[in-house]
């Protein structure tokens, strides 16, 4: 297939693990933002194609691993809502809260329904005036577009029955809660391709210039995340740090003029509160005042209150990098693919599903 | 949820500019995209695609740069 075979030839594989190898007299810790990536890493086991100095610790970028419970309850209470037709992407089904999930709501009745996108969701609002549909809008600025295009055009139609239950998320924010974490190990970053397609990079000079990190935007195929690998290192090797962009064929340094600036016209940066970082200035997008007619939380609020526990999940430790998902005491015994402790072991793309499903001792 | 697909546009429809769509190929999956993102995008372009909408044209050129420099298989 165009645009993604080419990306994975194991002839550039090989001569971009002799570049990284041939760079590297230091160890290095490099995180990988997205989830995509740490999933493709494992899935092809790039990481040991690596020097063994060089440790590639796995980000936040799993949307659905970052939500924080009190939102997947207030979710949880609106799908149970006789009246609502609940649409959500399928990850989400199976995410833990305090008290439930999505795929129990609906097994007890709830209209619970996965969607591929947003506006699949409001089309079932126009195909539905007499019922309230809910768009479960979570994801990064990846995704966020999708929620304004919903939502602007919902406002077009005048569909009053659509909302969206907004928790999108903004990953420069959370590059630099991570680089603040007191025992932080991350030296340099693998930024998102597709976070970056949608916003540019100029969002990450300063972050780059004032933690002296490279921040190197990264696709998602094996040859994409070695080369992100090599730049990053030979970076660090040379003592600079500044933004990188080896995903050229989809990223344009202002990002995508149109998606932004519809963005812009929906949503506003807000304080959101992320599972395993907890609540971080601006690193939310939320409805602005004009759109709060299509706001799911004011619709059918209470608002969502932080809620504290998290059970024996060391999720947020895995999230940030300080543990990976093997020492996790839960890790394959109490907590698997089928009965998930955590959203790192829901979502594929979660570290600990990533881990579980490539790197688990198989039976002999 | 978060992947993003790389898929070439087979045909368009140009409507309103917020539901300019268009019929694209992932590979031998043909599906709906939204395309009011990509406005220079035209028939026979690369778009990569994520929850039904297209974030970005990709940049045969571009790619192409990579691949001859790192000695893969040219597209
Ligand atoms: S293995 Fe399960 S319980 Fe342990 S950190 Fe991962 S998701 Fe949480």
């Amino acid at each position: 297939m165009k645009f993604v075979d080419e990306f994975r030839s194991p002839a550039a594989v090989a001569a971009l693990a002799r570049t990284i190898a041939s760079r590297c007299t230091r160890p290095w810790t490099l995180m990988e933002v997205c989830g995509g990536q740490t999933h493709a890493i494992v899935r092809h086991g790039l990481d040991a194609l690596l020097p063994s100095g060089v440790e590639l610790i796995h980000g936040p970028g799993c949307p659905v691993c970052v939500t924080p419970a009190e939102v997947l309850d207030l979710a949880h209470r609106i799908a149970a809502r006789p009246e609502v037709v609940f649409c959500t992407f399928a990850d989400m089904l199976r995410v833990p809260g305090s008290a439930t999930d999505l795929f129990t709501v609906k097994s007890a009745g709830g209209d619970v329904r996965t969607v591929l996108s947003p506006l699949d969701a409001l089309a079932v609002a126009a195909r539905h005036p007499d019922r309230e549909v809910v768009f479960f809008a979570v994801g990064f600025e990846t995704t966020a577009p999708a929620t304004a295009l919903a939502v602007a055009e919902a406002r077009q139609r005048g569909l009053g029955n659509f909302s969206v239950l907004v928790t999108h998320v903004r990953v420069p924010p959370a590059l630099t809660a991570i680089l603040r974490e007191p025992g932080n190990r991350v030296q340099g970053f693998l930024a998102a391709g597709h976070v970056c397609a949608v916003m540019g990079t100029a969002e990450y000079d300063a972050i780059a210039r004032d933690f002296g990190v490279p921040i190197v935007v990264t696709g998602f195929e094996p040859v994409d995340i070695l080369d992100g690998i090599a730049r990053c290192i030979g970076q660090l090797e040379a003592g600079r740090a500044e933004v990188e962009n080896a995903y050229e064929r989809a990223v344009r340094r202002d990002g995508n003029a149109h998606a932004r600036a519809l963005m812009r016209a929906v949503f506003e940066p807000g304080e959101r509160r992320w599972r395993g970082l907890g609540s971080i200035p601006e690193s939310g997008l939320v409805l602005r005042r004009e759109y709060a007619q299509f706001d799911a939380e004011l619709r059918f609020g209470p608002p969502a209150a932080a809620t504290a526990t998290e059970g024996p999940c060391i999720s947020g430790a895995v999230l940030t990098g300080q543990r990976k998902p093997t020492d996790c005491p839960a890790f394959g015994t109490r907590c698997t693919p089928e009965h998930p402790l955590g959203a790192t072991m829901v979502s594929s793309e979660g570290a600990c599903a990533a881990y579980h499903r490539y790197r688990l001792p198989q039976p002999a | 949820m978060c992947l993003a697909v790389p898929g070439c546009i087979l045909s368009i429809t140009d409507a309103t500019p917020l539901t300019r769509r268009g019929l694209v190929d992932f590979g031998g999956v043909r599906k709906e995209v939204n395309l009011a993102f990509v406005p220079e995008a035209v028939v026979g372009d690369y778009v990569l695609a994520h929850v039904g909408l297209a974030i970005s044209r990709l940049d045969a050129d571009a790619a192409a740069r990579v691949i001859a420099e790192l000695g893969g298989t040219p597209p």
